[in-house]
């Protein structure tokens, strides 16, 4: 049995924001060697988005194609987590605009590099066989990209004072994003069933990574985001018209 | 960074060595700047193997390795010049010996 478009969207959706969001990095990298590395990363997710876009296309059938799904859709329509759209600056940047801080990028691809390696081992079984090739190809993905975000946490939490204050800073900032991975939500219910396992796997992992980079978590709070049900943070639209703009202006343009 | 200009500060020089698929012998590829040899192999991962260019990596510390002064070029290596039956081209070698 076929997954639920919905539910594809929501990965692909997942998939381009994240993309788009760390490929800002783009010849701006704190090193050379790391521009590189979130380009990389990028293009992982940006290539995991345009196969799930397409999968999406074709469950639909209705005309829609993966450039459509990316372009031609509006915030309402997208269904991130709010987590994969927030700018690269903590709460306590004066504007969005605000200088990046490459804490808060590994700390973000740290958390849901740890929830996507849950997710990708778990649908490489699916039914779904479009799905479950995606998943498989995926997986091998993100446990890079995870490697690549531990390995930094650790550096950083367990690195100079100025360093260790950055990540915890990131760390008490995203970590509530993160409850919306376990919200209720039907859609998700129908592919994973109980939310428990994977809640406890990631729970596991990212704890252990934690006590490694000796940072604290904050409990947790009340407001959950709800970016999967379209309703975003005032961050999604600027991000969407920097991506969408160019095949706004020349729909169908090709080089 | 504030203190670029302090060597002191910088991170060590690695050298990056990559095997290609069909290579047998890992081959000199070029080097980077990484706090330890961990970092150093994520990072000429990222740099180096992005077209399919490897299967196997190894990073060592740039000033792990001696290297012959430029200056002695003449005296270390023409005499060898004019000792050309020093080649096994001279020698047929038979097809079951392999690669050599």
């Amino acid at each position: 049995m076929n997954a639920s478009s919905e539910f594809v969207l929501h990965l692909a959706d997942n998939a381009l924001i994240l993309g788009q969001r760390n490929a800002e990095w783009c010849g701006h990298g704190p090193i050379l060697e790391e521009d590189l590395a979130l380009a990389n990363n990028s293009l992982d997710l940006i290539g995991q988005a345009r196969l799930l876009y397409q999968h999406v296309a074709q469950l639909r059938n209705n005309g829609s194609t993966e450039d459509s799904l990316a372009y031609f859709r509006d915030q309402q329509d997208f269904l991130n987590f709010t987590l994969l759209e927030l700018p690269h600056t903590t709460a306590l940047a004066p504007s969005a605009r605000a200088e990046r801080d490459y804490a808060v990028t590994i700390t973000r691809n740290f958390l849901f590099s740890a929830y996507m390696l849950q997710v990708w081992e778990q649908l490489q079984h699916h039914a779904d066989a479009q799905l479950a090739a995606i998943a498989a190809k995926s997986l091998k993905e993100v446990r890079y990209h995870f490697q690549h975000a531990v390995d930094w946490l650790v550096r950083f939490g367990d690195g100079t004072d100025e360093s260790h204050a950055k990540a915890q800073a990131a760390v008490h900032f995203l970590m509530p994003y993160t409850q919306e991975f376990w919200s209720e939500w039907p859609v998700s219910q129908a592919i994973f069933g109980d939310v428990n396992t994977l809640r406890t796997a990631w729970h596991d992992l990212v704890h252990q990574v934690m006590a490694q980079a000796g940072l604290q978590l904050p409990t947790a709070v009340a407001y959950i985001t709800q970016g999967h049900l379209g309703v975003h943070s005032e961050h999604m639209s600027y991000l969407l018209a920097e991506m969408q703009s160019l095949a706004r202006q020349h729909p169908g343009a090709t080089w | 960074m504030s203190q670029t200009d302090n060597v002191a500060n910088e991170w060590p020089l690695w050298e990056v060595f990559v095997r290609s698929k069909q290579g047998i012998e890992h081959k000199h590829c070029g080097s980077l700047h990484a706090a330890d040899a961990q970092q150093a192999l994520h990072m000429a991962r990222d740099v180096y193997t992005r077209r399919q260019e490897g299967v196997s990596i190894w990073v060592i510390p740039s000033a792990a390795i001696t290297a012959s002064d430029p200056g002695d070029k003449d005296t270390l290596f023409e005499p060898a010049k004019d000792k050309v039956y020093r080649h096994p081209t001279f020698f047929v070698i038979p097809d079951e010996v392999g690669h050599m």
